[in-house]
Parts: structure tokens; sequence; C-alpha cells
């Protein structure tokens, strides 16, 4: 059973769509509450390493992508997510999950402002502490 | 005894904001007890520069030379990287030539990243001569990127469709000798390591990353390949030549930092059988062939990655249709292993936690500016104008064969 199958399997419904780009990069839909299952199906049971997240501010809210690499057949599945409450964007931590993810979801935090619910250690990552609270860089609008 | 009086044993030493030894602005916080390190804070972004940021106001081609900036030692990893999520995102297929000047700039980049690394480790242990011999034999790595690129470390090679420039089949020869000459002290480092007890007593047993501490962590690079996890994206998700020359993972068991060295010296050589094997494909390709002259890129999404010197850097990429990215990710490897150093130094020593430390080859933001000012008259005493005009007659010489390393 190939890895997209299996998600589909366990996911049903909850998988809003699920599709192949092209040979080596897969895409799988969720909403924001299915993320830390689904990051566990990928993680620990399929045995995918986790390479990075990508926050992205679009017109529809946040976006966020989870970058998954399957170093056996070299495909990368992206998790993604859309976070559609711009004015207050929470969503589950996937660090309980994964360790590694903390500087991620930190950077997240402070560039897009972006509130990780059960982050172990929510802080800034890479911004001085005299960067004002509530200005972030990534989001649309923002000039250096 | 309380977590009070716990307190009162603990020593922080700082090891930062600027690394007194790596020259990088990094803050370790170790905490001991005696002479063991039983915590590790490390906090990071003295040099924070925003490049994701700046690369959404510039144009595709544009973004290639930015990223090169990211760092002075990978100056070809990210570019190469960048270039890959691009042609992923518009389905662009590159030609043959131009895959093989490509695979043989990233393996040079390799060598004397490589050689950068051991020419430290020496440092760090105290063990000069090591740094000495080790940066001595990068010299004529960067000549033969001197030779090819014009420049030893940022060498603007890479373009979204090829590269910029040729290699020509005349001057294969030369390089190929240059090659070969390297081949001599790499075999003498690694019989040097091995044989050698004052770093076997210094490294074997030291700061250990078991193989499912370095899958839990998701770690990459020769860090990983250490603990007998045989990833390579070089391999694993074939681009450039990598899958048209001969060679293979360098994998071993141990996890500590004498393994992560012989890892790194064993990838050395492949590393130049593989630039030996680009050689050969070059003579086989039409010279000029180097370029898939793209037009404009599309709007999606593609991701790209290369294996750096230190392991899986990754670029995502998303376009909107316009001249320059919507959105630009990058993520070079340090940022996935630094924080292993949270697992592989706890436990040890403070003398072996420098090393430790080290190991993971962490690369911070490391492209540092350089004026020489005279410090009675205040004036620069080397201008801009003079570097360039310097570095272009060196360029000059090595190529006529004038210049001979020291």
């Amino acid at each position: 059973m190939t890895i997209s199958e299996v998600v589909k399997e366990k996911l049903g419904n909850r998988a809003i769509k699920i599709f192949e780009k092209n040979a080596l990069r897969y895409y799988i839909d969720v909403a924001p509450d299915t993320i830390v299952e689904t990051v566990r199906i990928l993680f620990r049971d399929m045995g995918c390493r986790f390479a990075i997240a990508s926050g992205i501010d679009t017109p529809a809210g946040f976006e966020i992508l989870y970058h998954f690499s399957d170093d056996k057949t070299g495909k990368i599945f992206t998790l993604r997510t859309l976070i559609a409450d711009k004015d207050n964007p929470e969503i589950d931590s996937i660090t309980p999950v994964i360790c590694n993810a903390e500087w991620i979801e930190r950077e997240m935090f402070e560039m897009l402002g972006i509130k990780f619910r059960n982050h172990p250690n929510l802080k800034r990552l890479l911004l001085s502490d005299n960067w004002p609270r509530d200005k972030y860089p990534l989001r649309q609008g923002s000039s250096l | 005894m309380s977590e009070n009086e716990k307190d009162k044993k603990t020593t922080i030493i700082p090891i930062g904001p600027y690394h007194p030894l790596q020259e990088e602005p990094e803050f370790f916080e170790l905490h001991v007890e005696g002479e063991k390190v039983i915590k590790l804070d490390i906090t990071l972004g003295y040099n924070h520069r925003g490049i994701e940021k700046m690369a959404e106001s510039m144009h595709y081609d544009q973004v290639a030379f930015l990223v090169e900036r990211v760092c002075g030692i990978c100056s070809a990893s990210h570019p190469f990287a960048y270039v890959n999520a691009v042609e992923d995102l518009a389905d662009i297929v590159i030609p043959d030539r131009a895959k093989y000047i490509r695979s043989i700039i990233g393996e040079l980049e390799r060598l004397h990243s490589h050689l950068l690394w051991l020419g430290l480790a020496g440092h760090f242990l105290g063990y000069n001569t090591v740094w000495m011999w080790a940066w001595k034999y990068r010299e004529p790595v960067l000549d033969i990127c001197e030779r090819i690129t014009g420049n030893r470390n940022h060498y603007a090679m890479f373009k979204i469709g090829g590269v910029r420039k040729d290699i020509l089949n005349a001057d294969i020869a030369g390089i190929w000798k240059m090659c070969d000459e390297l081949i001599k002290p790499l075999e003498m480092f690694r019989g040097a390591v091995m044989d050698d007890p004052v770093i076997h007593a210094r490294t074997k047993g030291v700061g250990i990353l078991t193989k499912q501490e370095a899958i839990d962590w998701c770690l990459l690079g020769p860090t990983v390949r250490a603990s007998g996890v045989a990833i390579d994206v070089r391999r694993d998700d074939p681009y450039a030549a990598y899958n048209m020359v001969d060679w293979k993972v360098i994998v071993t068991e141990n996890g500590d930092v004498f393994d992560k060295a012989m890892v790194r010296i064993l990838e050395m050589l492949e590393s130049v059988k593989i630039i030996k094997g680009c050689l050969e494909g070059l003579k086989k390709t039409k010279e000029g062939e180097i370029d898939a002259k793209v037009k404009s890129i599309p709007a999606g999404e593609g991701i790209g990655r290369h294996e750096a010197p230190r392991g899986e850097v990754f670029h995502y990429v998303r376009g909107d249709g316009t001249n320059r990215p919507a959105r630009h990710k990058i993520r070079a490897p340090s940022y996935m292993n630094v924080p292993s150093n949270q697992i592989s130094a706890i436990g040890g020593t403070i003398s072996d936690a420098a090393i430790v430390l080290a190991a993971v080859d962490p690369c911070y933001c490391c492209t540092e500016r350089c004026a020489v000012i005279d410090t009675r008259t205040k004036k620069k005493i080397l201008s801009g104008e003079d570097l360039v005009r310097l570095s272009q007659q060196r360029t000059k010489d090595i190529i006529s064969g004038v210049w001979k390393p020291k």
C-alpha cells in the first residue's frame, strides 16, 4: 500500500483532497484540527522524515505546508492546511510528536503571528526582543 | 535534594554570543554540574537577515544570486536547491552538459567545505597541525573552483534552466590533473585520522547519536550517515548528474564524533570520483549547450533539494505567474542539525562539549565582510575596486599557470 492510500484509509473523509503533482511530489489537504493525527500517521506509522514547514499569508487565510520526505522512494508529501481566521490564527502544535519542529513553529509564531497550541516553548527564535510585538515580518503588506 | 539546592549546584558556562573558535554569532548556554553537562540552551538570531522576505521582492533570476549569499561556505548549495525548486515548479528539463557542470560545482564545494570542517575540528581539539594541513590542502580545491568559475567561493554559476558558464573541453585535462593531485592528500588524511591516537582519544565514543535519535530528530547529512541512517538526496531524489555517474553513499554505524569525521573524509574521495565521472560526461556532450533558455515562470509551486556538505538543503518556491516568487522558504541543514546538540552534548564533559557542538558542522550565517583600515590615518587601505582587481589578476594567473600554491 502506498503512503497516499494509507493516509486515505486512515483519515477517510477527513482528508479533503489527496493528489499527485508529479511522480515525486504529493499533496494532502486536511483541516487544521486533523493536522496532528495526520502528522502522526506520516511520521510515526509511515516513517517519513519531517523536512520543514512553510507558513504563507494568503488572501484566504494562513496556509501551512508541512513537508515530509519519504527517503526510501525520494517522494515528498506536503501536508497542507488553511487557517481561515486571519485575526486570531491558531493551530495545534506538532512539536509533541516531532521534537525538532520546535524551532520552525517558533519561527512561524514570530514571523506570521500564528499561535501553536500545546507548544512546549513558544517564544521568539530569530527576532530581537525589541522588535514590536504586533508586527509580523512575513505577513503581506509588511515592509522590510 | 530540593529543586533550589539542585540549582545552587548548577553552573552556567556561556559559549557565545560570538563563538570564540567558529567566529559566528550563536549562544550556547551550558548548564554543568562539576564537569558534566546536564542541560543546553541554544539562542540564535543574532544575524537574521530576512532573506526569505527579500526574495519576494526580487525577480527569479536575482534570487539565485541572493540565496548564494545565505552562506559563504554553502554558496553553491542554496542556488542549486533553488534552481531545482523553480525547475520543479515550471517543469523545465535542463541540458545534460549543464547537469554535469552543476554536479562538478556541487562536489567541489563539498570538498572544500569538508576540508574546512576537518581543519576546524582539529583546531577545536587543540590539535593545530590538523588545522594547518587541512586548510593547506583546501587551497588547491579553491584554485580549481577559481579556474572553472572565476571565483573561490561565490560562483554565480547557477541559473534557472542551466548554468551561466561552460567548461571548455580543452580545459578538462588540466582540471582532471588538479583533481588527481587531491587524492594523495585525501588518502593521507584518511590514514592520519584512522591511526592518530590523539584523535581517537578525543573523538571515539564522544557525543554519540544513536540511529533512533537521528531518525526521531529528523537529522541530515553526515550527522545521520555517521549514525547508520543511509539517506542522501543525491541518491534518493536524483537531480543534476548524480544518477549519471558512479558513486556510493558513505555510512558508518557508531554515531560518535570520530565516525562523523570518517564519513566526511570518505565522502571527499567519492566527490573526486563524481567530479571525474562528470568530466568524462562533459566530453560526450556538445560545448555551449548549457541553457534551456527559460522565458517565463508560471504560477504554481515547486520543491527543490540538494545534498549540501552539511545535509539536505530544502527550498520551496511558490509563484503567482509574475516575475517574482510569492513565497520562498529556505531550510538549511543546520536548522535541523543544531538542535540535536541538546542530546549529544548532554551527559558529556565540558572539555568534550566544544568538539561535540562542532561535530554537526554548524553553519549559522557566516558571510562576513572585511575592510582593511590604517588606524593612524583612518583611511581604507584596500577599496572594493582594489579587491576586484587583485582577485581578477589571480584568476588569470591560475588559468595561465603562473600561480603556484605556496
